[in-house]
């Protein structure tokens, strides 16, 4: 699953050089497995409010090794710091520095887990300087830690408890293998709405999903993965892309549906299609998406159409279908695939980025649409991934924009489809209208 | 038309279904496009794209794992290690390995035998689900070694000591080494399919430029089909190729007309038959999914038509009775009379293009007094064919005619026409099927909405 030099630089000689050379030193990094542990070792919960008090009898509630004061140079597994009721910026040195003795301590592909309130609704500005001084905090800590581990934070509304369901999806799924490729990254929870899962290996047990662009690539290994979580596949791709579908669909034990979905009825053949043949239609997975990259100045016409009709008009299409039919009303899903050239811009990508912005706006938008069917729709930003798209590029350009991210790697399809299978499932219901990036906190742009 | 007038035979008595047999739904089908020989499948076996042309069923329909009641199939150029072809088609595929199947070979006519053969055993109750199908490559065609050469090597085999085998290869002489590559001709006359049909073209005085016409209308019809998304849940792509790569969408009545003549050259008559309106050998393969009405409900299927009757003719071509291609035009009036049907009762008319000559000559016979009266038994002509009606997706001149998947193809489309178009006054909408076969066979069908 690793790239070479991670290969070469992983073990041995070519260990050793790559240390005294000073070279990115990427590790292999862990993944979900069924039945693996949710963490590596012992987790330190740090912070002294009753929220962090309720997260620490929650995690033990799991079985989890539970720490509130670190035992010296024992390797932990992760580090939640809990700063729900942070009130002023000075508030928050005790809880930090006590988290900070324990980062040397950090196993190999340990977590670091903020959990706080949402800027947006502090009170006073000592208020809101505390909350919004952990986005910095975080996303530099998320900078210094080494050898596969990770910090993301948490966000909650006001009125919402640390214990609340989706509070605790977001740091299941942060502290799992699930997030293996999320760095740096904040997952905002806006309501009391989900509940976890009776069995968290099946979190998507009896539902049905769709996921188009489902022939290869990151949009196959969605279908994979939502099979994977139990849920029942339907595998939609343009027909020239049919033989792919059917083998996904084969392995997947879903249906392909051979449909372009920039067709005006593409919606209402999707919701046909998942209502007839498999009784119900739960989860929406956007993945089709085309790029035609040209510099603006040498842009024309047929590329720039062609990537906003398939990127973004047909999803808006296809969602007004969704939200007009009343089989989509059981606390539906949609998760998008935007991506970062949407969110910190590439070069010869205008119409890719306009496209891919686009998908962050109708998110944004939307997810008021859905609220009073407890429905929620999210976007899912992946930066480098390996696929057969990033094989093609130059192998300078490749090999740069590997190593630019906090975690010196590539992620894998499957990272992103990670993201995309929490954000589709019930844990995740009281997230919504929010973007998540899968890019091991990729350096350049945003 | 009266049942009672028909004395070249069914069964009258049989024109209602009886309650005990049950109903054979047509599901849906899948099939991956046809391609010309030595084109895109050059290197693919029928067992490859019998598999290929399954997976892409299964993945249709959510078929993993699923034990089907039997599947049936064949091929024409068929290689002697294929013998169990449609088993081991199944095997390679995501069906159960619980999956019998079995091998079925009637020429061009094998595939829709495949969909009548298994229709009639789910229609006893033998079976809940099958799936039909065909396949054929003449890329990849069996060469056998000549005659002279087997029997040596047969008599070297038998032999016993090295003294022995020595003998017997010495008698292998140079035109023994010859392989023996297959032929469409016909066994007993030595003549072509394509020069057999220019006999009875010629016989019908169908027209040259009828028969561009028709070939016209076989591309300009399919590729319309294609624009229009109609193949998009009938095929799945393979090997490259997302579309019959016969069909020239911009061919013209200019062009069609400039092709030289390649049959029927020293018929003494104006020789009509070109390239461009005869099928050409094609590669491909084609399956067809078959339920009862129950089955395809608990998997949550559709049923896109019922199988409602089929027949087999054939004629006696040797003694130049009738021509090689005619058999359906005799096996049509009898499946219309057993049910009480003519040709007003029909919707849809596929009738298998394997040459514009055939195509019009069937339909000239059926318009005939003459032959209505002498050879059908009827009071006059059987009938006219609605052009309307005719192969309106296209047919075999645009998309191609692997052998035994062309009847796997009509009856997956032709399924699909009729949901689409579901009743008529009030009647299901109905289809007729007809394809003509080597060996003067020929095997038609009735499919009826569902």
């Amino acid at each position: 699953m690793t790239d070479k030099y991670t290969q070469i630089v992983g073990q041995g000689l070519g260990k050793n050089v790559a240390r005294k050379l000073g070279l990115p030193q990427p590790v292999e990094l862990r993944r979900y497995k069924a039945g693996a542990p949710l963490v590596t070792g012992p987790v330190l919960v740090s912070g002294d409010s009753a929220g962090s008090d309720d997260i620490a009898t929650t995690l033990l509630g799991w079985g989890l090794d539970v720490r509130r004061n670190a035992l010296p140079k024992e390797k932990l597994g992760a580090i939640v710091i809990v700063l729900d009721a942070v009130q002023h910026p000075e508030d928050l040195g005790k809880t930090v520095l006590t988290a900070a003795s324990s980062l040397r301590d950090l196993a190999p592909n340990a977590r670091v887990v903020t959990i706080s309130r949402t800027p947006q609704s502090a009170q006073s500005p000592a208020s809101a300087a505390a909350r919004q001084g952990i986005d910095g905090l975080l996303r530099s800590l998320a900078k210094e830690l080494r050898a596969g581990a990770t910090a993301n934070g948490i966000l909650l509304d006001d009125d919402l408890a640390t214990t609340s369901p989706s509070a605790l999806g977001a740091l299941r799924f942060f502290l799992s293998g699930r997030s293996a490729y999320v760095d740096g990254q904040f997952l905002t929870v806006t309501s009391a709405s989900g509940m976890l899962p009776t069995d968290s290996d099946k979190p998507l047990a009896g539902k049905v999903a769709v996921v188009t662009g489902a022939a290869r690539g990151i949009g196959a290994a969605i279908a994979r993965t939502l099979h994977r979580d139990g849920a029942k596949v339907v595998l939609v791709d343009i027909p020239a892309a049919g033989d792919h579908l059917a083998a996904v669909a084969n392995e997947v034990m879903g249906t392909a549906l051979q449909l372009d979905i920039s067709r005006d009825d593409a919606g209402h053949r999707i919701i046909e299609h998942a209502v007839e043949r498999h009784g119900r239609l739960d989860i929406v997975v956007h993945n089709a998406g085309i790029t035609r990259d040209r510099l603006l100045a040498n842009m024309d016409e047929g590329r720039w159409q062609s990537v906003i009709a398939v990127n973004i008009a047909a999803q808006l299409r296809i969602n007004e279908a969704l939200l007009a039919s009343e089989h989509f009303r059981d606390s539906p899903r949609i998760v998008s695939v935007a991506s970062t050239s949407g969110i910190a811009g590439n070069r010869g990508q205008t119409n890719y980025g306009a496209s891919k912005g686009g998908v962050i706006g109708m998110v944004r938008s939307t997810a008021a649409l859905l609220e009073p069917y407890g429905g929620t729709i999210n976007a899912v930003a992946p930066g480098f991934i390996e696929t057969e798209m990033t094989a093609k590029m130059p192998f300078a350009i490749r090999e740069a924009a590997r190593r630019l991210n906090s975690l010196k790697q590539g992620g894998q399809p499957q990272d992103v489809a990670e993201a995309i299978a929490f954000l589709a499932s019930d844990a995740a219901g009281g997230i919504s209208g929010g973007v998540l990036r899968v890019c091991g906190q990729q350096l350049v742009g945003a | 038309m009266a049942a009672a007038d028909v004395t070249t035979g069914g069964n009258p008595d049989r024109a209602t279904t009886p309650e005990a047999v049950r109903r054979a739904y047509i599901v849906g089908g899948n099939r991956i496009p046809f391609a010309r020989t030595g084109g895109a499948y050059v290197k693919s076996s029928n067992q490859d794209m019998l598999t290929a042309a399954l997976e892409g069923l299964i993945a249709r329909f959510g078929l993993q794992d699923e034990r089907i009641g039997e599947v049936a199939a064949g091929a024409v150029l068929k290689h002697s290690r294929d013998f169990n072809l449609t088993r081991e088609a199944v095997l390679g595929s995501a069906l159960s390995p619980e999956t019998p199947a079995y091998d079925l070979q009637q020429a061009c006519a094998t595939g829709l035998e495949t969909v009548l053969g298994l229709s009639n055993k789910i229609k006893l109750g033998q079976i809940e689900s099958a799936i039909a199908g065909g396949v054929d490559s003449a890329s990849d065609a069996p060469i056998a070694v000549s005659e002279g050469l087997r029997e040596i090597l047969l008599d070297l085999n038998r032999a016993k000591t090295p003294v022995q085998k020595l003998k017997i290869i010495g008698r292998i002489r140079p035109k023994d080494l010859a392989p023996d590559a297959p032929n469409t001709g016909e066994p007993r006359t030595g003549l072509s399919m394509g020069e057999h049909q220019a006999l009875t073209t010629a016989q019908w005085k169908i027209s040259r430029d009828a028969q561009d016409e028709l070939a016209f209308n076989s591309h300009r019809n399919l590729a319309a089909a294609y624009e229009r998304g109609f193949f998009d849940d009938l095929i799945t792509p393979y090997r490259g190729l997302s579309r019959d790569s016969n069909l020239r969408a911009d061919t013209t009545l200019e062009k069609l007309a400039s092709l030289k003549p390649v049959f029927g050259r020293n018929l003494g008559s104006e020789a009509t038959m070109t390239a461009g309106n005869s099928t050409p050998l094609t590669d491909g393969a084609s399956t067809v999914l078959l339920a009862t009405e129950e089955w395809a409900d608990e998997h949550k299927l559709p049923k896109l038509a019922t199988v409602l009757d089929g027949e087999a003719a054939a004629v006696d071509f040797v003694h130049g009775k009738d021509g090689l291609l005619m058999a359906p035009v005799f096996a049509v009036p009898r499946l219309l009379a057993r049910h009480g049907l003519t040709f007003e009762d029909i919707d849809f008319f596929e009738i298998h293009e394997a040459f514009a000559g055939t195509v019009l000559s069937t339909l000239a016979a059926w318009e005939d007094e003459e032959f209505g009266r002498d050879r059908l038994g009827l009071d006059g002509a059987l009938g006219k064919v609605d052009r309307a009606k005719l192969n309106v997706n296209g047919s075999s001149l645009a998309a191609g005619h692997p052998f035994a998947a062309t009847g796997g193809r009509i009856v997956a489309s032709l399924a699909k026409m009729l949901h689409e178009k579901g009743t008529v006054d009030g009647r299901p909408a109905r289809g007729l099927i007809s394809v003509c076969a080597a060996g003067g066979q020929g095997v038609v069908a009735i499919l009826e909405a569902a």
